[in-house]
């Protein structure tokens, strides 16, 4: 009995009870966002921690043994991207201390905010694939009620799109489990795995794999199911934005990981060639829509679905190399992305506007948010010697070895028109002088009640470069996970030890 | 019977889609709802339909005795009823305020967002 993995999940939940019952307390709750976050964040350290000792950690459910009970299982991903979710939900939590204002605690904020990083810790660690869909649920009820606080039109409009598209792959993933369950019989993804290596005619497995393609896809906003994201993604707050940015479409990829890696291995040459001309698009698109966008968050959308692409390049390709190049990605990017939403807020607060034609003149102003600015930014675009910079690296050159030529070099085009896309907020917001006849600074950012902003800002921007300059652990952390998903057997074993016949 | 249940899923597969591609907001939540019991129903039906073969277990045994029905999917299925349930109640209260804020029933003049 491993508590490690329920951990995680337990504690968001239990704060958010606790931040509903002091409903009317604005102080205990900032205090349970604070401490509730934190302590998950020290949960899901330990939990990396116990998977990098042992491998594989399994938890059954009120003791019912796989395959017939719900279990957690955490392997080396799901530990990665449950960290990550401590790490962005404490970086979130501090962040909302200054920057989501009276109204948003008043309608439930904080509680909301436990509730989705439940449903997104849950989403990563379970080894049941109906369970996968409950988690998936609690995520999105989450994700619904953050996404329209506030109740402005324009989130109002982003949200009826975001609701509806994110229902339908919803319910074409119940649909695609159902299919699993009539195939196998059995709702455990280890058992699955299991069941399914030793199938013979894989034409209907392929079938199933392309629906859970569909509905993971609209989830991780890949090509061509990304609508909803630069529709609804710069509407809310920006604290809601930042969780969204850093999460919310990464459960969708580790979601593909999962079962590409796990599940669906048979008939590998079809499914992963699909994903690779996916991942193209995805990245093609998504820079497209950003180098022709002039609003800071829509720009920041617009990024995410490129750098989707990026990840799902590094699963598509299948290779040893291209699945550490993936993971390392999904690190980078849920750090780096989340910073830059965090850092437009800041911007917004000083300027009153998230149009850049509007802004200008924060360097002047602030020169330490403009360096805070471009840490994240060439990151982004991949500078050496920053994160981005190896995540790329990594990627195309597994890339250039599965000799998939024509991928690496959409992938080396998108990363110059990120830089293009980066270099252009840079220009309009730090750099130009102010112009004519617009307000200069609103507010002062730089003390009194703002200061809880800058804390995760500058806490993700080193550890962007920490990345980038002491890179060996992290990368050790991506080989280990790209070698227990490219054997499956592995976590089938852990899942199911004994039970097997 | 299972024949006849896949056409009937199929049917509300197909009415599912046609009334969430209408463009007024009050349809495209029926569409919803639609599609949220098609699901059901196909996992209902994949699971096999056993007519008077309660899942009981005689004393003393362990398993039950010869066919019977499979627990496993109706509790899916009563699960997927309850969440579908409990979001589709978010999405009319959602559609509710935007109609309350944007003023039309119509998803075409709802593109402030895409701009």
């Amino acid at each position: 009995m491993n508590m490690s993995v329920a951990l995680p999940v337990i504690i968001p939940l239990l704060a958010g009870a606790l931040s509903v019952m002091f409903w009317r307390s604005h102080f205990a709750q900032r205090a349970l966002g604070v401490l509730g976050t934190g302590a998950m964040l020290a949960a899901t350290v330990w939990l990396l921690l116990e998977t990098w000792e042992n491998g594989h950690v399994v938890m059954e459910m009120g003791s019912w043994p796989a395959p017939f009970g719900i279990v957690l299982v955490s392997d080396m991903l799901a530990a990665i991207m449950v960290m990550l979710t401590g790490i962005i939900g404490f970086a979130t939590a501090i962040y909302s201390l200054s920057g989501i204002g009276k109204m948003s605690e008043k309608f439930g904020y904080y509680p909301l905010l436990h509730l989705l990083l439940a449903g997104v810790n849950g989403a990563f660690l379970t080894g049941d694939i109906f369970n996968l869909y409950v988690w998936f649920e609690v995520m999105l009820v989450a994700s619904f009620a953050l996404l329209i606080l506030g109740g402005e039109r324009s989130q109002m409009e982003g949200a009826i799109k975001y609701v509806t598209l994110n229902l339908l792959s919803s319910m074409i993933f119940l649909t695609a489990i159902g299919l699993t369950y009539g195939l196998t019989g059995t709702l455990n993804m280890a058992d699955i795995g299991d069941k399914l290596s030793t199938v013979e005619d894989t034409g209907l497995i392929t079938v199933i794999a392309m629906l859970y393609l569909v509905a993971f896809g609209v989830k991780a906003a890949a090509f061509p199911f990304f609508f909803w994201l630069p529709a609804s993604y710069h509407t809310p707050k920006v604290a809601v934005s930042a969780l969204f940015a850093g999460l919310l479409t990464k459960v969708g990829v580790y979601a593909l990981y999962r079962v590409f890696t796990l599940i669906f291995n048979q008939d590998v040459d079809y499914t992963h060639e699909i994903l690779l001309w996916v991942a193209a698009a995805t990245m093609l698109t998504g820079v497209l829509g950003a180098a022709a966008h002039y609003e800071f968050r829509r720009i920041l959308s617009f990024h995410i679905i490129s750098q989707i692409g990026y990840m799902i390049m590094g699963l598509a390709l299948f290779t040893p190399l291209a699945l550490v190049g993936g993971v390392f990605y999904i690190m980078h990017h849920i750090i780096v992305k989340a910073n830059l939403f965090l850092i437009s807020g800041i911007t917004f607060v000083m300027k009153g506007t998230h149009e850049l034609k509007l802004m200008g003149g924060v360097y002047r102003t602030n020169p330490m948010l403009g360096v805070l600015f471009l840490i994240p930014a060439l990151s982004l675009a991949g500078l050496p010697p920053l994160s981005g910079f190896f995540a790329k690296f990594i990627i195309i050159r597994a890339g250039i070895e599965a000799e998939a030529y024509w991928a690496v070099g959409v992938a080396l085009l998108v990363g110059l028109l990120t830089l293009y896309s980066m270099i252009k907020i840079w220009a309009e917001v730090f750099w130009k002088a102010q112009p004519e006849g617009v307000e200069g600074e609103l507010r002062d950012v730089s003390s009194g009640p703002m200061i809880w902003m800058w804390v995760p800002v500058i806490m993700l921007a080193l550890m962007t470069v920490a990345i980038g300059l002491y890179g060996e652990p992290i990368y050790q952390m991506a080989a280990m996970s790209a070698e227990q998903l490219l054997d499956p057997s592995q976590y089938i074993e852990a899942v199911l030890g004994e039970s097997r016949q | 019977m299972e024949v006849v249940m896949a056409f009937v899923v199929g049917g509300m597969y197909a009415a599912a889609i046609y009334m969430m591609l209408r463009r007024s907001i009050v349809k495209l939540v029926i569409g919803l709802v639609l599609l949220s019991n098609a699901a059901n129903l196909l996992i209902f039906t994949l699971a096999g339909m056993l007519p008077g073969a309660p899942p009981l277990i005689p004393p003393g045994a362990t398993v039950p005795e010869g066919l019977s029905a499979d627990p496993l999917a109706q509790a899916v299925v009563l699960t997927a009823i309850v969440i579908g349930f409990g979001v589709l109640a978010f999405a009319v209260v959602l559609i509710h305020r935007a109609y309350e804020v944007v003023k039309v029933d119509d998803l075409d003049q709802m593109k402030d967002t895409d701009r």
